[in-house]
Parts: C-alpha cells; structure tokens; sequence
C-alpha cells in the first residue's frame, strides 16, 4: 500500500516536472508557431540567475519565484526583438537560429559563469509514507506546477490580455486590423514564456543542479513534449507530459531509469505516427 | 560553356587534386586530420541530399551515421576481415531508413514532427548504447562498453588480405576516392529522373503526386540513399579513430553536421562539403588555439548565417558570380 502510494507520487513527479519544463516552450510554440531550441539554455539561465542570487544573499523564495523568471524574461525580450521577428512564420530558420543561440549561450555560460557554482539544497527535508520517504520538495514541484497551469488558464481565459493573446494567435492579420499592437504581443508571450522557462530552470535547480550544459538534457524533452502535445498549449502540455511522464516513470519503476527514457521516445515517436499532428491535431482542438 | 559544365569541370580537377596532389605535398600527419574532414564530409553530402534536394529535414542523421560506425566496429571485431564489416555498415543504416521512411511517410509525417521522430530515434540510439557498460553487454566477441565506447576497432584492410591494413595516412586516398564517388553518384542521381522527381516533390508534394509519382515511396528510398552514405560515413570515421562512442548519437553532433549544410548553403552538394571542411577547421582551430569557446563562435556564425545569409555561402558566391559575368557579358557587346 506505501509502495502503491510512492509510485503514484513518482508519476506524478514525473509528469509536473516533465509539463514544468515544457510550458514555456509551448506556450512560444502554441502563440507563435516559433520553436525556441534555446529553450533548454533559459531554464540554464534560470538556474544560474537563483542561485547566483541566493548565494549572494538573496532571499531563497525571492531568489526562485521573483529573480529567476524576470532575468529570463528581459533575455527573451531581446532575443525576441533581436533575432526571432525576423523570422516569424518560417518554423525551421527559427530552430536553426535558436540552435545557434543555444550554443552560443552554453559557450557563454561556460565561460562566464563556470561549472563550480555552489549548490542549493531542496527544503522542506522528507515526509515518511509507512516504510519508505519522501522529498518534501517533491510535493511542492506538483503543486507549483498545477498552480502555474491554472493560473496561466485563468490569465488566457479570462482576462483582457489573454483574449489579445488568443485572437492573436487565431489570426494576427485580423487582429492587427482592429488594431491590436501585434508586435508587441508576440513579445509579450516571448517574454512570459521566458519567464515560464526561467522559473522552472530556477524550481529544478535544487535537485538537478546547474551547469553550462544542462539545458540540453532538458530541450529533448521539452521538445518531444510540445510537438507530441500538439499546437494548443496548455491542453497539449498536460495531455503529453501526462502520457509520457506516467509511461516512462512507470517502465523506470518496471526496470531501470534509462529504460523508462526509452519507453518515452518510442512512445513519442508512435504517437507522432498515429496523430501526425500531435494530441491535440485531434483531440481538445478548441482547448487552451 | 554553361555553369553547370564548368561546375562539373572544375569539381573533377578538384577531385583529382584531393586524390593524387594532396597526399604529395602535404605532410603524414595533416594527411591524417584530411582523412577525418574527408568522412566527415561524406556525412555532410548525405544529409545535404536528404535535406537540401528531398525537402526532409532529418534531424536524425547521427542515427545513421552512428549505425554504420557501430555495425563495423561490432562485425569487423568480430570477423577480423573488414571487407563485409563495411558493407553492413553501410547495409544496416539502409535498412534503418526504410522502416523509418515507411513508418513516417506513410503516416504523412512531415515538417517538424518528422523531425522530432528522427532525433527521437537516435537518442534511443544513445541511451540504449549508453547503457550497454557491463560485461554482460557483448556480440560476439564485441563489448559494446556503454559511454565509454568501444576501443581499439581494427582498421579497414585490403579485401581478402587482413594482415594488409590500410590505416592512418594510408586511409587517406580511398576515403578521397569514396567522396569523389560519392559526390559525383549524387549528381548524376540528382540528374537522372529520379533526382528530378525527388526536388519536385521537395517543392510541392501534391502536384508532383497528382502527376502520378509516389511521393512516399520516393522520400522513403531518399531517406534510404542518405542513410547508406551516412553510414559509410561513420565506417570510415570509426576505422580512422579506431574507436567509437554514443556521442555519435548526441544532440550536439546532430547541430554539428545540420551547420555544415546551413554554412555550405541548402541545395547544393559542393557547399555541404566546403561548409563541413570549413566548420571542422574553425572548430579545431579554436580548440588548439584557444582563443574564444568554440561554442560561442560556432553559435554566432550559426544564428548570422540564418539572419544575413539563409541561402548559405556557396549558392550566395554563385549569384554574385552570375552577376559579375552578366555584367561583362553586357559590357563587352
């Protein structure tokens, strides 16, 4: 019964931190039609700018919630402003360029910033379930997720903005012609899905450390999701990170680790064959 | 004589310049660092035939590559003579392509999510072998050794003699050779109706299959070509080192050979080969010098050349080129 409850715990771990990392990427993706594969560097950055901060005195929280996601948003303003409109509506120039970025962010970090940047240690210690224990920071991962969807479901749903937003990405032709400022909301979303990637750089950050090259362990994933997701963001994230997260974190339980990376890709890729466009190519189309 | 004849002229005179001119005039040890730009830049003809000429964009090729380097390494411990190590090199990434080309393009994957589903498949390729490090990982006699590769491959040898080994700058003239044939085969394929199919489906799909052409069947047996190239490739990359490992498979070597093309410029064979030499040559050169992280100059020129010169450098000099002349040609009458 403990073990029962451990496992579901896991996948639901799996499946918050997998929809954690690819948020952002969908969001940009879901607007915008643009694929940022310097993705994985914002969430580098994200965790390079809380622990920088934290290290130098920063509030933990502060450092995470509040640091974290405005550094990345101010980057991804620029490189929104400086790279990514020229090529809006060409989806390959955009990976090849945000590919170029990605290294030159790596090389980047690794010369500025280095690889031996002290640790942050994950609060809230461990929570007992019967015989086995549990990282209080686990929980906390779960619900900041759920917390981020809903609030972003709420912010496109419900408000001025997020109508800006949709009609924008329904049709920015139309929109522009009932004056909609078009430009300045596809920065906008570039901004807040830096910001989203920022965040969850910062969130990982106490378990899975920083490095100049982590974002590329991240991206894969990331990617994989988004596209298997589909072109509606939120609904395709929760979709496929749930599918992938729960099959790859149940075969890691069946067998090893690396087992349950290749359960996702093969996963992945057969989806991909039966739904050519992704979940939600057929299904929650109307969806968020 | 028109610019084709003279681009072909001139990439003959070349070749036979890399085959016989190179190896008299420049020294044992640079002849060694050719060989590796040579099958690197075998790699690069075969995604620039599947990218630039069939429209699809790979993003798997390592796959490919890795396989062919892979298989030889596995069968030549295994045989001890290298002449059928290099063809299942070369075998099995063809193999490969056509189960991929018929699971993605009957299903009308395309654009970016096929490109997901062949970067996928060669991140299989690298957790799969990665975690092949125990003892009890072998075939045959072949440990496959997980990350740390798989060491002391034998080299390739003279068919049927495998005491006469061709090896360090002896593996220089065949690679050459291979590239000359190679680079001439796609041309003359890219001429033939096949190739003319190919680019027709490349830039659209429906109306060359309303004229009756199996698009499917067509990128399927593209995908095939390039991924026999590509693992060719990767024997000669693997019986040059004499040593293979999963980062073959990694995300980063992908980059790597989708840059070379992009440098070279989409669409034409000689630009792959000259944007692969010179990427490989800059990024050797940083590593020795240490002037600036290769990652960052690498990552610059990358999003320069997709801002300022998308067409890439060579189809960039050939406009340039038609122009001057035009202008001559108009000046002198």
């Amino acid at each position: 019964m403990d073990l029962a409850v451990v496992v579901v715990i896991q996948i639901l771990y799996a499946v918050a931190s997998l929809a954690l990392i690819s948020i952002g990427l969908a969001i940009i993706f879901g607007m915008m039609g643009v694929i940022n594969f310097a993705h994985g560097e914002f969430l580098m950055m994200g965790g390079y700018a809380f622990i920088l901060s934290y290290n130098a005195g920063v509030n933990f929280w502060i450092a995470m919630l509040v640091v974290a996601p405005v550094t990345i948003a101010v980057i991804g303003v620029v490189v929104e402003r400086l790279i990514i409109r020229h090529l809006y509506g060409r989806v390959i120039e955009t990976v090849l360029a945000t590919w170029g970025l990605s290294l030159f962010l790596i090389g980047l970090a690794a010369t500025v910033l280095g690889y031996h940047q002290k640790g942050v240690n994950p609060p809230f210690g461990t929570i007992r379930i019967g015989a086995y224990q549990e990282g209080g920071y686990t929980f906390f991962v779960i619900f900041v997720t759920l917390a981020l969807m809903a609030a972003l479901y709420v912010g496109f749903k419900y408000t001025r903005w997020g109508l800006i937003a949709r009609g924008t990405m329904q049709n920015a032709q139309m929109a522009s012609g009932i004056g909609v400022n078009v430009d300045r909301v596809y920065a906008t979303t570039f901004g807040i899905g830096a910001a989203l990637s920022g965040l969850a750089g910062a969130i990982l950050a106490p378990i899975a450390g920083v490095l100049p090259e982590i974002g590329v362990t991240y991206v894969v994933k990331a990617f994989i999701t988004v596209i298997g997701g589909g072109a509606v963001a939120l609904a395709g994230t929760g979709a496929a990170s749930s599918l992938f997260g729960a099959v790859s974190q149940a075969v890691t339980f069946l067998s090893r680790p690396v087992v349950g990376e290749v359960a996702l890709l093969v996963v992945a890729i057969v989806l991909l064959r039966l739904l050519p466009l992704g979940i939600t190519g057929r299904y929650f189309r109307r969806g968020l | 004589m028109s610019r084709n004849a003279l681009g072909l002229w001139t990439m003959g005179v070349l070749s036979l310049v890399l085959v016989f001119g190179v190896p008299a005039i420049v020294e044992t040890f640079a002849l060694i660092d050719f060989t590796l730009f040579i099958a690197m830049a075998i790699l690069s003809l075969s995604l620039a035939f599947v990218w630039g000429f069939g429209g699809i964009l790979c993003f798997g090729q390592s796959a490919f590559f890795g396989l062919g380097a892979y298989t030889y390494a596995v069968a030549v411990i295994n045989m001890g003579e290298s002449t059928v190590p290099i063809l299942l090199g070369i075998l099995l990434p063809v193999i490969l392509a056509l189960v991929l080309g018929y699971f993605m393009f009957y299903g009308r994957v395309s654009d970016v999510y096929l490109a997901v589903i062949t970067l996928a498949v060669s991140l299989v390729f690298y957790y799969l072998i990665g975690a092949s490090a125990g003892e009890e990982y072998k075939i045959g006699s072949a440990r496959l050794g997980g990350y740390n590769g798989m060491p002391s491959v034998p080299p390739i040898n003279v068919p049927g003699n495998p005491s006469a080994a061709v090896e360090y700058e002896a593996l220089y003239v065949p690679a050459a050779v291979l590239l000359a044939v190679v680079y001439f085969g796609l041309r003359a394929l890219l001429a033939s109706d096949f190739g003319r199919v190919l680019v027709s489906i490349r830039e659209n799909e429906a109306r060359t299959e309303l004229l009756g052409y199996d698009a499917r069947r067509i990128k399927t047996v593209a995908l095939a070509i390039g991924a026999g190239i590509a693992g060719l490739s990767g024997v000669l990359f693997c019986a040059w080192g004499a040593y293979v490992s999963p980062t073959v498979f990694s995300l980063v070597f992908t980059a790597q050979i989708i840059m070379w093309i992009l440098v070279g410029g989409l669409g034409t064979l000689t630009g792959a080969i000259l944007g692969c030499v010179l990427i490989q040559y800059l990024a050797t050169w940083l590593g020795e010098t240490k002037i600036a992280d290769v990652n960052i100059v690498l990552g610059a020129i990358f999003v320069a050349i997709v801002l300022l010169v998308p067409s890439g450098f060579v189809p960039m000099f050939a406009r340039l080129g038609d122009t001057l002349m035009r202008r001559r040609g108009e000046a002198g009458s």
